[in-house]
Order: C-alpha cells, then structure tokens, then sequence
C-alpha cells in the first residue's frame, strides 16, 4: 500500500498561517525566519518564540533535512510513518516520511520534502529519502 | 514560601471498576468523591475546594460542583495538562490550604474510554495553534511516544529488552491486585513478541484503556490530625511544562527535568530517601525517561536503570507502580496521574498489597507526564511522607 491511498485531512488555515499553506500548495516549503536573532522557527507564528521579536519574514526552505525520530503505526488502516525532520534550516517539523520502505528508515536519514494532498485543503508538507 | 508540611493527603480511593458499561461520567467522579470521603472520614458537606481537569465533564469544576452539590466551595481549579494533572492539582490545593484559602480540598479524575468511543481529537483542539501541523500527519498518543522511544535508542542505546523491563515489573506486581486489568505475569519476551502498535513500541509497551476513576481529598494539619486515618504529610511538589521551542526539539527530556529538581529542593529530600515512586507509565519508555529526569540515574542510563527486575518490589533498588501502573492495572480517564498518587499513598501508609508493600516506606514520590510526549507535556512531581 502506498500512502497516496491514505486520506489525509485538511489542516485549519487561519490568516497568521495562510502563506505557509499556500505555498505548500505551490509546491514550496517556507519557514519564519527572525530578523532580530536569526533562528528560524516552525509551526510558524508572527513572533519569534526565541527573543520575541516581530521582525519575522518567510523564507523558502531548502527542502532538505534529515530524519531526528519516526515512528510507524502498524496499526493505522493504512501504516504510516509519523517523523521529526531536521530541516536544513535548523527548526525541526512533525511530519510523514512517504514512498519508501519503513523497514529502512533510520535516524539521520537524508531527506527532501514532497506535498501530498489534502481532502479539500492545501498540501501536507512531508519526505522522503533524498 | 513553601508547601512542606502545611497540607495532607487524609483520603485516597481508587474505583473499583475497569468497565463501567452501568455508570455515567459524572457518577465516577460521585462515586470517586464519595469513596475518598469515606475513607478519610469526612462528608460532602465537608469540601470547600474543588480540583478537577478535562475529564470532569462542563465548563471546568462548574458542572460537577453542581451535580454533586458542592455548595460550600470557596476554592477551585481546573488546571487542564492531560494525565498529569491530578498531581498538579494536589499541588495547588497544598498551596490553596496554606494560604488558607480552602480548608479540604477533593481532587477527583474519572472517565469511560474503554466503552464509550475515544474521542478522536483533544478538548480545545478547535484553533489551537500546533494542531493544524500536527494532527492532519496523524500524531495520535501512540506514535507520538514512538518517536520519543527511537531518538532514546539512537542517543543512548536503550534496547527493546529494556524497555520491556518496565513492563514486565508492573505485570510483577499486578498478579497481586485482584482489580488489576492484566495481572498476568510477562517476560521480556512476551513484550518483544506482542503485536507492533507504534514502532518501536509494542502492544505489551502501551498502557490500558480502562473506565473509572479516584479521587483524593487534601487537608491542613489541624484536621489531618482529627481524622483517624495515617497521616500523608505533602513535603514538596513542582510543576513544569515541556514544550516544543518553536521547532528547537530535544525529546528525550520531559519536563521532570525542572519540576523533579524543585520538588526535591521544597521536600528537602534526595533521590536516596525515595523508598517508593509512582511513575506515570503511559508506555515504558515513559517510565525510563522520566526516572532519569527525575534523577534516580544518570541522562540516558534508563535503560539499564531499569533492567534486570530492578523496579520490582522485594526485588530491585527502586519499587514502583505496585498496583500493576497504567500498564497493568488502571489508566482510568486515559489519565494516569490519580491512580499514581493513590498508590502512593497506600504505600506511606502500609496499605498495599502485602506482596508488593515496600518496608518502611517512609517517603514516597509519584510524578506524571501529561500530554504528549514528543511535542507538549506537563510534568508534575510531588514527594510525600509518612506522619
Ligand atoms: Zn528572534
């Protein structure tokens, strides 16, 4: 079984986050990127979490990380692999990691960012094996 | 300021059911009250603070105040943090009944996952910030402690077999408790054997899913000493969150990494004066990564921390969960942190299972790690001693 028979429901979109799902649906992986302290950050919110400040814009992701933890649950209708990745960036996403064999996931795994779609919302950011 | 020695825990109950077909939510939380009282020797009439968290069906303490007649409430708090919340909330009435803003605190967690559907989403998940990133990738409990348990592995070397330890120790005591879900004793193997849930995790590595509920009432000093029941002095208790920093993750901590060190400070005890814990064991990676938050081992030495029978009462340095846990006994609400304390307390009092009471437990800890795991827990720590 391959994950494109999963259905995958439609994140809430509200107007702090559209950007970042929009772009998904473009095929594009942004992060917040902070202007005062420079870390990026992820879920994305209009304040930097680390030092506060407003001064935060996005930046399109490299799409590159590598795989921090998964997890596959066996016992979903169809299985699926629930995953940290650290992105190049340097904040770390929950995630899937798709179109490959479970069986040869591990931590530190190079990975790249695919978009699947959703029922009747944007696209789900997830990965696979670069 | 501090709670050591202004607070006590005089009545501890633990329902009796794991299947709760004849019972309304509401009516646990009654009969959790009720049993409690009883055993403290105290009445409804008596509670002028009121403890309760998402479980408690209604607006928080409102509509179970109400259903139970609660009418001389001069205190309450519905802290919501998941499974860990009835040791918060056994903190807050310490503190509540030492700035004498109550007098007998009830603290109550009951529920009915195992017969009525789970719900498929948490309270408040409804514009919830994270849960847009989260939940459409299918973060339910089980998974989420997954990750936890593999990024253990990778960092530490934790092995599968001792993971399986933890489990195999609550089986250990849970033959003994005639209520307990699985009382059957299991090996290493067995958990190794189970069905895969959540890899790396295993069936025998998750906890039950049980109805019932318990409910605790916490009292000053003056009152404490009136009733006829051992005394369970409250010496220290803390709180922390663990959050996921914006994307920084570090998940092989939890928060019992800052509420333990406190507690222990306010307790002014030491891991060593521990006789017994109670550890909320939602699933045995839980147990491993939440002794060494606490301290009992070294960052990373769970594992072989908890190997060999060393949490098995009579048999290992460290006795805990003897009821049989979460694991074995009761996950009552899905919310392990009542069932934590109640044990705790039949220890400091010489009331557990003779096959599973610890000699001369004198200072007891029960700590639970609420939420989820891998993403935002709230940790709760509290140290009691026997009066
Ligand atoms: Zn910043």
């Amino acid at each position: 079984m391959t994950t494109a028979e999963r259905k995958l429901a439609a994140p809430e979109v509200t107007v702090e986050t559209k950007p970042y799902w929009d772009a998904a649906t473009e095929g594009k992986l942004l992060v917040k990127k902070c202007n005062d302290c420079g870390k990026s950050h992820h879920y994305p919110r209009a304040a930097c979490p680390f030092c506060y400040s407003l001064k935060t814009e996005w930046q399109t992701a490299s799409g590159k990380g590598t795989v921090y933890s998964f997890s596959v649950l066996h016992g979903a209708p169809v299985p699926y692999a629930l995953a940290y990745v650290t992105l190049a960036e340097g904040p770390t996403m929950m995630t899937n990691i798709v179109d490959c064999d479970f069986k040869a996931l591990k931590v530190g795994t190079p990975v790249k960012v695919v978009f699947k779609p959703t029922v009747d919302g944007p696209a789900l950011p997830m990965f696979t094996p670069a | 300021m501090s709670i050591n020695g202004k607070a006590y825990i005089v009545g501890a109950f633990e329902h009796p059911t794991r299947k709760a077909e004849d019972k309304s939510i509401p009516q646990l939380h009654a009969e959790c009250a009720r049993g409690a009282l009883e055993d403290a020797g105290l009445t409804f009439d008596d509670i002028d603070g009121y403890f309760c968290a998402g479980d408690a069906p209604g607006l928080g303490p409102l509509s179970m105040a109400d259903y139970m007649g609660l009418r001389k409430l001069r205190h309450f708090d519905s802290t919501e943090c998941g499974g860990s919340a009835p040791i918060v909330h056994v903190g807050h009435a310490a503190e509540a009944i030492a700035m004498g803003k109550c007098d007998i605190a009830l603290v109550t967690l009951s529920g009915r996952p195992r017969t009525l559907a789970m719900p498929r989403t948490m309270p408040n998940s409804i514009h919830c910030p994270d849960i847009p990133f989260e939940g459409p990738y299918g973060a339910v409990t089980a998974p989420v402690y997954g990750l936890v348990a593999t990024r253990h592995m990778h960092e530490f070397g934790t092995t599968r077999e001792q993971m399986a330890w933890v489990k195999v120790a609550a089986s250990h005591h849970a033959q003994h408790n005639p209520f307990a879900m699985l009382p059957k004793v299991v090996t290493v193997e067995d958990v190794l054997n189970s069905p895969p849930v959540a890899s790396p995790l295993n069936r025998l590595d998750c906890c039950v899913i049980s109805d019932g509920g318990g409910a605790v009432i916490v009292t000053k000093p003056e009152i404490a000493r009136s009733l006829k029941r051992p005394k369970v002095k409250i010496l220290g208790a803390a709180e922390s969150p663990k959050l996921q920093n914006g994307g920084d993750v570090d998940i092989t901590h939890t928060g019992a990494r800052w509420s333990g060190p406190r507690a222990f400070a306010e307790a002014k005890v030491t891991q060593k004066d521990i006789k017994y814990v109670s550890i909320y064991d939602s699933f045995t990676i839980t147990v491993i990564v939440t002794l060494e938050d606490l301290g009992f081992c070294e960052k990373g030495q769970g594992g072989k921390f908890v190997a060999d029978g060393n949490l098995i009462s009579g048999v290992g340095k460290l006795p805990f969960n003897t009821d049989g846990g979460g694991l074995c006994n009761n996950h009552p609400a899905s919310r392990g942190g009542m069932t934590k304390i109640i044990e705790a307390v039949r220890q400091l009092r010489g009331e557990a299972h003779p096959a599973v009471q610890v000699k001369n437990c004198d200072i007891a800890l029960a700590h639970g790690t609420g939420g989820f795991i891998a993403t935002r827990t709230g940790g709760a720590t509290l140290i009691m001693e026997r009066e």
